[in-house]
């Protein structure tokens, strides 16, 4: 490892498009119509330092966990390019990719659906090991797979076991303990702990915190959830129909958003600590389909403050403070939503 | 829990559904007491498994095989919902109670169109339709169409032809209100109304009622896991912890003022932006198998302030202002 990777972000995402083409049918395939197609993540660019916790917060269908995927090559990008501790991944040959993804995991949402309901826990854990020759023997790879689920908060006793007979806190545990067992350095949290109750949602967080330090490992983890992206990420983006609209520190982005977008994410969650407090954002609508997006910026079909510019000509990003940008035309205008509602 | 009143519309008392399993009998609800006055919103607070749905569906007559109320009384408006007949409580169902379902995709029928499927709901409660055939189908589409703008639906006259897989997820669950409206009833119990939804299409929807609530009159029951929620909408909580009640009182009392281990590791859970660089306190542990449990406080295993005087049935205790909760340490505070 040279001292030029060291000093630079762990990943880096520059321009990364993901387009997926939308089913055609036979008939629209003899009458001509011509493809449609959905662009999940547009023109996305950011880094990620070594150590950071970057939180990704969109609602369902803006592109976050494709963006996730597309981020470890587990769906190959369309444009763009991402560099992980400088290696650019699109370049690199199956073979490099295969180990290289040592290095890279992923944590997923849904814990009965993400782990395979005929293999035991040994079998699931332990398959990072084999596939990445990092345990020779039975008894090194359970071993290192009873290390691991110790690790986690769980037992080796629980080896031999099955998934369903697990609580669903649990299973992300085993998942937890599969995405970390080949000792990677960056891992895709990809909504783990919206499934799961509030208790046990919090015992998954501190347990990812935990980790954290101890394995020193980097997340991009994305959820939909402000308070727990606010509770525990470095920084933040914030994605509307797969683009990033704003991007900054947690403490900035939270407390001063500047996209009307983010402002009006910010005002419908609803917090304990002050209820009836906050001057809500009433956005209409629903997220539109990707499928045809809006022209301009994306977001003028919802947003209070939409004049005819943000109708024709898409906003590009800008920086608004140290390390915080935003993409909406009117940021110098110095509009908020939040204040212009409490007035 | 307070003593019923005539503003009382729903008491249940000592509810008691249980379902019969091949590894024993499973107790969801044990002793359940629920009291929702007139005009209210109640919020009904906790986790899966506790049994805040089932104590709302044994309300609304909807537990079936291998599901029984083996106890408890349901009061509506001074009528036992229990005694009466199937033909009576349809009556009750839909007209009087009506209830919103978590997954709106899979409560909607989805071969019949949205306003097939709320003429259905006016049909069966008949408010004072015109006898006419042709004027009974007007008023129907008249208040079909009403009820969809009142749920702030666009152009309803075209969206009442539709299906619902024509619409979103956030407009799905703004149907099933609608529909669940549309005979105006008395008490409304919504069952995680914005679980699937986001968070700014949750906001509209609880908004929605919210304001509806208000124009009505009528009560609310509002199920959800999420306490800011609650907090946001509801006047008065209950918290249910495998099967039973373990705190009630109005929302803000509970919610500064937690009496309950159970409610204040909820609440303490949370993770919040406040809380960034401190470590979020979790219940450690896993809610306990319905099956065959002891004589003991049912939060025992999880709870911090455990000891050996939670090791016998504890009763609900008044912890003044209306608050009360079930555990031993519950005192009584001066009314403030």
């Amino acid at each position: 490892m040279t001292a030029n990777r060291d000093s630079g972000p762990l990943l880096s995402v520059e321009g990364v498009s993901k387009t997926y083409r939308s089913g055609r049918r036979l008939a629209d395939r003899l009458t001509g119509r011509p493809e449609t197609f959905v662009q999940a993540v547009n023109n996305v660019s950011f880094g990620i330092e070594r150590g950071e916790i970057m939180g990704l917060i969109g609602e369902s269908g803006c592109g976050k966990s494709t963006l996730g995927r597309t981020i470890l090559r587990l769906h190959e990008p369309t444009a763009g390019r991402v560099t992980f501790d400088g290696t650019d991944l699109g370049a690199l040959p199956d073979a490099e990719m295969k180990a290289m993804r040592r290095r890279m995991q992923i944590i997923f949402q849904d814990p009965y659906a993400s782990l395979n309901p005929r293999r035991t826990v040994a079998e699931i854990v332990g398959l990072p090991l084999q596939l990445h020759g990092l345990a020779t023997g039975r008894g090194a790879l359970r071993e290192k797979t009873a290390e691991i689920l110790e690790k986690v908060g769980l037992k080796s006793m629980h080896l031999d076991r099955y998934p369903h007979q697990f609580s669903g806190g649990q299973r992300q545990r085993i998942g937890i303990a599969r995405a970390l067992v080949s000792h990677p350095e960056f891992i895709v949290c990809d909504e783990p702990v919206s499934a799961l109750d509030v208790s046990i949602q919090a015992q998954i967080i501190q347990l990812l915190t935990d980790l954290k330090q101890e394995m020193g490992l980097t997340y991009l983890f994305i959820s939909h959830d402000i308070s727990v992206i606010g509770y525990l990420s470095d920084r933040v983006a914030v994605m509307y129909l797969g683009e990033i609209v704003e991007l900054g520190s947690v403490e900035t982005v939270l407390a001063n958003p500047r996209h009307p977008y983010t402002q009006s994410l910010m005002s419908a969650v609803p917090e304990v600590d002050r209820p009836g407090h906050r001057s809500r954002v009433r956005l209409t609508g629903d997220l539109p389909s990707p499928l045809a997006p809006p022209p301009g910026c994306k977001f003028h079909t919802r947003c209070p403050l939409a004049i005819d510019i943000c109708r024709q000509k898409a906003p590009v990003a800008e920086s608004v403070g140290p390390g915080h940008t935003a993409a909406c035309h009117r940021l110098h205008e110095n509009l908020s939503l939040l204040e212009q509602e409490a007035s | 829990m307070s003593a019923p009143t005539d503003k009382t519309l729903l008491q249940v008392e000592g509810l008691r559904t249980v379902f019969e399993t091949r590894d024993g009998t499973v107790c969801a609800v044990d002793g359940v007491d629920v009291i929702v006055e007139r005009g209210e919103c109640l919020g009904v607070v906790g986790e899966s498994g506790s049994g805040k749905s089932v104590t709302f569906n044994s309300v609304m007559g909807l537990v079936r095989s291998p599901g029984r109320i083996e106890a408890g009384r349901i009061m509506f408006e001074g009528r036992d919902l229990r005694a009466l007949n199937q033909t009576e409580m349809r009556a009750v169902r839909g007209r009087d109670i009506a209830m919103t379902m978590q997954d709106a995709m899979t409560a909607l029928n989805p071969a019949l169109t949205v306003g097939e499927q709320i003429a259905e709901m006016l049909e069966a409660h008949d408010k004072g339709l015109p006898s006419g055939r042709n004027a009974r189908r007007r008023a129907i589409r008249a208040h079909s169409v009403k009820m969809l703008g009142l749920v702030g639906i666009a152009s309803p006259e075209t969206r009442l032809g539709q299906y619902p897989h024509e619409f979103s997820g956030g407009m799905r669950q703004r149907i099933m209100i609608a529909i669940a409206l549309a005979s105006m009833p008395k008490l409304l119990i919504a069952d995680e109304p914005t679980t699937a939804l986001d968070v700014t299409i949750q906001a509209q929807v609880l908004e929605l009622i919210t304001d509806t609530r208000a124009k009505l009159g009528m009560s609310v029951v509002l199920i959800t896991h999420d306490l800011g929620v609650v907090a946001e909408h509801c006047d008065r909580v209950m918290v249910m912890y495998a099967g039973q009640v373990v705190e009630q009182g109005r929302t803000a009392d509970v919610i500064m003022r937690p009496k309950h281990p159970y409610t204040k590791g909820l609440l303490g859970s949370l993770p919040r932006l406040s809380l960034r660089g401190q470590r979020i306190e979790p219940i450690e542990g896993q809610v306990p198998e319905l099956i065959d449990l002891p004589a003991q406080c049912r939060f025992y295993s999880r709870c911090r302030e455990r000891g050996p005087e939670c090791l016998k049935n504890i009763e609900m205790r008044d912890a003044g202002n209306g608050q009360t909760a079930r555990c031993v340490r519950v005192q009584k505070e001066l009314a403030t």
